[in-house]
């Protein structure tokens, strides 16, 4: 007696498979269709021949340079250099400062331990668009301008910006100096970067705090006890025992949060620095061209974070415990 | 997660797009023509809404501003609610929507907002429909771009602020004409960009930038609001013309046409002399003497211009009464009766050497 095709234990989950795909694929056609259809009904196709024309707008702060004769994409390409710059910076020092108060959570110093958790559970509970309008227009707009800077040999801190000594045209070592009412210097960071690299750094940090403390905490107490009866002291335990251990928890998270960071950088448009969003949104706006512009940004994020997150699996790979 | 919040307002324009696509289609079926073929899906929307949604700045004393009580007043306000008053007979029928100049745009292309009452300047790219497709309204303020200094700075001209920060609102003209100017003299500058004009000024006071660029309207305006208004000086020099003028979809001609004349009619009242306190004895004077054609036409007593624009036949009456003639709406706003304290200038009528210049209503 033959068996019913709906019974057939080959045939029936390949056609369950097929029909389950090709509703995917209905709907994406669907919405792609329904996308072009109404941009054409718009006038909005999609076109790229702008990205050639003249930006016709300045960046104040750019690493690559930038002037308004230049073609919009080379502003966007700025904007990018500018949110990598603030990304690389962001990731050392929110992996510093996180790594130093995850380890500081397990001080005998009872005041340490307890200021750690202060600055985690007051940091993580605000928003971080708040602590960036606090780090920029509280304290930072704060400083003192011109003359009255805070100066120390070869450092200035002042309303507009950090300045510091360095080699400058040639090999010559110049230190900060006013001209004309404006401090100039080999090596400058604005107040707008340093807020928002503040920002991030403070931000990211709580949380990396947390993701060190639980890899730390995964480390059975039999491990240090160990470490401690082969003579190692607290350091050396901490090095070569109980660390090799907790990174293979660690690591996966800081995985995310380094991400997190990453898209959180396109905060900077709300203290006035000049990163890819930032440039983005005035590209926007002066060649109407939401869509494209919006393809572009959502690229740039994606490609960064996965680009982190490749980087992150390779080094998640060699902590790991290797059989011999 | 912020942000995705801030992109997703970006997004907003594709969102909008489909869902006003599946919305109007339905009713543009039963669009109300009145029997001459006027046909507006955005008229219709506004009037099965009940209300209209207008899309204002928000923050600018003197154009539009929230007072205390969270009542909406100014300028651009004013404009809303008089096309209000000439579409739904009713001024309060307006719901406000508070956008900074990088969302304006893709607000009004996605349906988001019915009209932009936003100190929005009148450009060519703007225009185009190859460009932002927005179609324009007359022009109700006629403004240049300024610089404010504070006045200890002693900085008098461009030159002065050679190397110096600048604070300036992204996604406006401005930003453009500054970075222009600039160029054309050789002047190295630093610009500031700031999402929200609350933002820019809030730098520019906090000591940031050494000057702020926008309107001159506008610096007279957040100037009103800052703690030592007299301590800031605007710069003598003009960097642009800028025609503020409230704007509409290109898609949709018939509506921009109804907000087009529902402005004229305010200008045209201006020029007749006709006011918010006299309208309703004018109206019955007219209705009276047959001989005042010019009159009757305007008021919607005789022939149909209310009904070619798909509006009520007395829709210049309403939109008079509920906030007066141009001239009024300067005076109580920006003139010598407000806080601003602006002169007419170029915005005075036609006859007294102005810009204001209503077309013949025949």
């Amino acid at each position: 007696m033959a068996t019913p095709w709906w019974r057939n234990r080959q045939a029936f989950p390949w056609l369950m498979q097929a029909l389950v795909g090709l509703v995917v694929l209905l709907l994406i056609a669907f919405l792609v269709g329904n996308l072009v259809r109404n941009l054409t009904a718009a006038g909005l196709l999609l076109s790229w021949h702008w990205l050639g024309q003249p930006a016709g707008f300045d960046i104040g702060e750019s690493v690559l340079p930038f002037g308004a004769e230049l073609p919009y994409w080379r502003g966007l390409l700025a904007g990018l250099a500018n949110t990598l710059r603030a990304v690389i910076f962001g990731l050392i020092g929110a992996t510093v400062l996180g790594t130093l108060a995850g380890m500081a959570s397990f001080s005998s110093n009872g005041l340490l331990r307890r200021l750690v958790r202060l600055y985690v559970e007051v940091v993580r509970n605000l928003p971080l668009l708040l602590q960036l309008f606090f780090w920029y227009f509280v304290v930072f707009l704060s400083l003192p301008n011109g003359t009255d800077a805070l100066q120390l040999p070869g450092v200035v801190l002042a309303k507009s910006g950090l300045y510091l000594a360095g080699l400058q045209n040639g090999l010559q070592w110049g230190g900060p100096q006013l001209v004309n009412g404006v401090w100039q210097a080999p090596l400058r960071m604005s107040v707008e970067f340093a807020a928002l690299l503040t920002g991030l750094v403070v931000f990211s940090g709580a949380y990396i705090a947390e993701v060190v403390r639980g890899g730390l905490a995964s480390v059975p107490r039999g491990q240090w006890e160990a470490a401690a009866s082969l003579g190692l002291g607290w350091l050396a335990s901490l090095r070569h025992v109980v660390i090799p251990q907790a990174l293979r928890v660690i690591v996966p998270g800081l995985n995310s949060e380094y991400i997190s960071l990453a898209k959180n950088s396109s905060l900077a448009v709300a203290v006035g620095y000049a990163d890819l969003y930032s440039v983005a949104e005035t590209t926007l706006n002066q060649t109407g061209r939401a869509v494209e512009v919006v393809i572009l940004l959502l690229s740039a994020y994606l490609v960064l974070d996965l680009l982190i997150s490749a980087a992150m699996k390779g080094i998640n790979q060699l902590v790991q415990i290797r059989e011999r | 997660m912020p942000s995705f919040r801030t992109l997703l307002k970006g997004l907003s324009a594709l969102k909008g797009l489909s869902a006003t696509a599946l919305l109007v289609v339905p009713l543009g079926a039963c669009a109300p023509d009145g029997g001459t073929g006027v046909q507006s899906q955005k008229l219709a929307a506004i009037s099965s809404r009940g209300k209209l949604i207008c899309g204002v700045e928000g923050t600018l004393p003197g154009f539009s501003y929230v007072e205390p009580d969270g009542s909406y007043s100014g300028l651009d306000v004013d404009v809303c609610k008089a096309v209000s008053a000439a579409v739904l007979g009713d001024s309060s029928k307006v719901e406000y929507r508070n956008l900074n100049s990088s969302e304006r745009f893709a607000a009004l292309a996605s349906g988001e907002v019915d009209l932009l009452s936003r100190n929005t300047t009148n450009t060519l790219s703007r225009d185009a429909a190859g460009g932002n497709g927005l179609s324009f309204a007359p022009t109700t303020f006629y403004d240049g771009q300024g610089v404010m200094v504070p006045m200890a700075s002693g900085i008098t001209t461009l030159k002065d602020l050679a190397g110096k920060p600048i604070c300036v609102e992204s996604g406006t003209t401005t930003e453009l004409n500054l970075a222009d100017r600039m160029r054309e003299q050789t002047i190295p500058y630093m610009p500031l960009k700031f999402q929200t004009s609350d933002q820019t000024y809030a730098a520019y006071l906090g000591g940031r930038c050494v000057a702020v660029t926008s309107d001159r309207s506008q610096l007279a305006g957040k100037r009103t609001s800052f703690p030592n208004p007299d301590q800031h000086t605007l710069l003598p020099v003009v960097l642009s013309k800028e025609p503020l003028s409230p704007a509409t979809v290109n898609a949709d001609p018939v509506w921009a046409d109804a907000v087009r004349w529902t402005l004229h009619a305010l200008m045209q009242a201006e020029e007749w002399g006709l006011t918010k306190a006299t309208i309703d004895a004018r109206l019955a004077e007219a209705r009276a003497d047959s001989n005042l054609a010019d009159l009757r036409r305007f008021l919607g007593i005789e022939g149909d211009f209310g009904k070619q624009l798909g509006l009520p036949a007395d829709f210049t009456v309403r939109a008079i009464r509920a906030v007066g003639n141009y001239g009024e709406i300067f005076d109580r706003n920006v003139g010598p009766g407000s806080k601003l304290k602006l002169e007419r200038g170029l915005n005075r009528q036609w006859q007294d050497g102005g810009l204001i210049y209503a077309p013949p209503f025949r």
